[in-house]
């Protein structure tokens, strides 16, 4: 597997290449706990007014402003404040944030603590999905470290500053990487989304001022500090700021975790010579799910020839999203049929149960898709697939409805002719007419 | 093809009084998972604690719920509530080697089902199924993070990646 920096010099994987990045040796070696020396000689307002100017995008899969989800934390609480780091990544395709806890923890704990100083946190809490236990372990010998070298604790760096931070497990599920089903899930309960408003910006954690954000995120927000803002947006795009770590999977001949200035040009480029083109030479591209499971997934006619940047106003032009960055590449050889309802089986399985239309909604796509994969496809089927996601989408309390049905209606828009090969199979003569979808 | 994940709770678990007891050192561990969240907030270290319990018991169990919910001064049915609701929590015995196998999309296009073939042809069982001995159970699970070393398995908390069929029966053989 690869591990590379492309268009850029290694920001976010400068340590991941490293022998012992994970210790604190090599990290300060590398100029590590210098922003947060930095961080600490600011006030809180400047360092969310920079995080703000740098264009930096949560990168878990929304990609909501960083700066600005901070600023929503009000300032004269008397509640205790909580920064949490999600670190349940699940995301199918996504796997970019394992790397990053293995190798390079004390970036994360930075990063934390330059948000706790940011936002008058004393705690912070690490949330790995179960799997990851290995990196738990890492995780905590690095705390150790970092208590012990007086970046983490009391007085932190002689500036009065306390803050400590722990890591919590979860126990295997999805929707704990919605940020409101973590918070339920941190604190005990079933991992079930909350209604919001309130924003975990207001009530979060024990109904206190909680900041929720990607790995990814907070390790970004010590390079933020360190070139300063304009810098590091210059490294993207001027909306969409700095370098984005890419996770990327299926047919290609390197697979692996790659980092790119976010407006990196082209994904043809990207596919064919970066990640060294089709992993079979005699198969060609089929398709591409950019962002992860819960993105539109793009046909060869919106990639090939098609100029598209890296970025998230570059891939909703083209027709998908940045999401998290599990890039899936398939070849001719998968059948997007099949391939939608290995991924309706996985939001069928994680969906909480809590809202209905998700609950029901997955569960009758399943059945209709099982159905149509032991050859009982029928040719109204795609409509009802349709309606069905359009009875789901925008009404649950998180997105893992919108999520579902996303990939279903994409896959239906952009490859009828594989839609069409199951659903007529039974109707003699059916294959010359049109896929029976209302316009 | 609706594997039974050994998480599942619909076969009906007994339910009695008793309660579990540990020795002084993991009634240590147990405590110091206590220590991470604020004193009038210990329900946040139900899901870390029902990993304990699972390792002491071999799955989570009557005893150990209600230990937990005298423990940490919660109804027995809380416990029970957050328990069912987590893959990784067994509510019923597996075999001493769990492998969970990842069929999500990258690993299933690269290879998962020769994979799954393989192993379960070679023990002899389904997903969802213990070998005889109680030594191997064989879970289809979805994505854990790892597709870019597809296809992928865990056993136990091992991660074991870019497998082959070699690999696998390396793997398999090394398992006590």
């Amino acid at each position: 597997m690869e591990i590379k920096a492309i268009g850029c010099e290694p920001l976010q994987l400068k340590r991941v290449l490293v022998e012992d990045g994970h210790t604190l040796k090599v990290y300060r070696d590398m100029g590590g706990y210098t922003s947060l020396k930095k961080a600490l000689a600011m006030s809180p307002a400047d360092i969310i007014e920079e995080v703000k100017k740098s264009s930096l995008r949560g990168r878990g899969g929304a990609g909501f402003p960083t700066g600005m989800k901070w600023s929503f934390v009000p300032k004269d609480s008397p509640k205790p404040k909580y920064v949490v780091c999600n670190a349940d990544e699940s995301e199918p395709g996504t796997f970019k944030d394992r790397y990053l806890l293995e190798r390079d923890p004390h970036a994360l704990i930075e990063g934390m603590v330059i948000a706790g100083w940011a936002l008058g946190a004393a705690t912070g809490y690490i949330y790995y999905r179960g799997e990851y236990r290995y990196l738990i372990d890492i995780m905590d010998a690095a705390l150790a470290e970092a208590r012990e070298a007086g970046v983490l604790g009391r007085n932190i760096l002689g500036s009065g500053f306390d803050m400590d931070i722990f890591t919590h497990t979860g126990a295997g599920a999805y929707i704990c990487g919605e940020e409101t089903a973590l918070l339920s899930s941190l604190e005990g309960f079933r991992g079930h989304p909350r209604m919001k408003p309130p924003f975990p910006a207001l009530e979060g954690l024990y109904a206190c001022p909680t900041v929720v954000n990607n790995v990814e995120t907070l390790t970004a927000i010590p390079e933020i500090i360190e070139l300063g803002a304009e810098t590091w947006r210059d490294l993207g795009t001027e909306k969409s700021g700095g370098t984005k770590l890419w996770s990327v999977s299926g047919h290609v001949k390197k697979p692996g975790v790659y980092e790119l200035p976010l407006g990196y040009a082209d994904m043809e480029k990207f596919i064919m010579e970066d990640c060294g083109g089709m992993l079979r030479d005699d198969r060609k591209l089929k398709a591409v799910i950019p962002g992860g499971s819960s993105v539109y997934i793009m046909n060869t006619s919106q990639i090939l020839g098609k100029n598209v940047t890296m970025d998230y106003e570059g891939l909703v032009a083209a027709g998908s999203m940045v999401g998290s960055g599990g890039f899936m590449v398939m070849d001719e050889s998968v059948d997007v049929v099949e391939s939608t309802r290995n991924l309706t089986e996985f939001y069928k399985h994680e969906s909480c149960g809590w809202c209905t239309p998700c609950r029901e909604g997955t569960d009758w796509l399943l059945k209709i898709f099982n159905r149509i994969a032991a050859g009982g496809g029928r040719p109204e089927d795609a409509q009802v697939l349709l309606d069905l996601c359009d009875n789901m989408e925008g009404r649950s309390h998180c997105p893992l409805a919108d999520a579902a049905a996303w990939p279903i209606q994409s896959a239906i828009q952009r490859f009828p002719e594989d839609f069409k090969k199951w659903l007529w199979k039974k109707v003699e003569g059916a294959e010359d007419k049109g896929l029976s979808v209302n316009a | 093809m609706a594997a039974v994940r050994p998480s599942d709770h619909t076969n009906q678990v007994t339910v009695t009084d008793e309660i579990a007891e540990f020795s002084p050192e993991v009634m240590d561990e147990i405590r110091s998972h206590l220590e991470k969240y604020p004193p009038d907030r210990s329900r946040s270290a139900l899901i870390p604690l029902l990993f304990v319990i699972q390792r002491e018991r071999g799955y989570v169990d009557n005893a150990g719920v209600n230990f937990l919910a005298k423990f940490l001064n919660l109804e027995v049915t809380d416990v029970w509530e957050t328990a069912t609701f987590y893959t990784m929590f067994n509510m019923h015995r597996v075999g001493r080697h769990h492998i969970q196998i990842c069929k999500t999309l990258s690993c299933k296009i690269m290879g998962e089902p020769d994979i799954t073939d393989h192993i379960c042809t070679k023990l002899g069982i389904k997903p969802g199924e213990t070998t005889e001995d109680g030594k191997f159970t064989v879970s289809l699970v979805e994505c854990l993070g790892s597709c870019g070393t597809a296809p992928m398995m865990q056993i136990g908390f091992d991660y074991h990646e870019d497998l082959t069929i070699d690999k696998v029966d390396k793997i398999l053989s090394e398992c006590e």
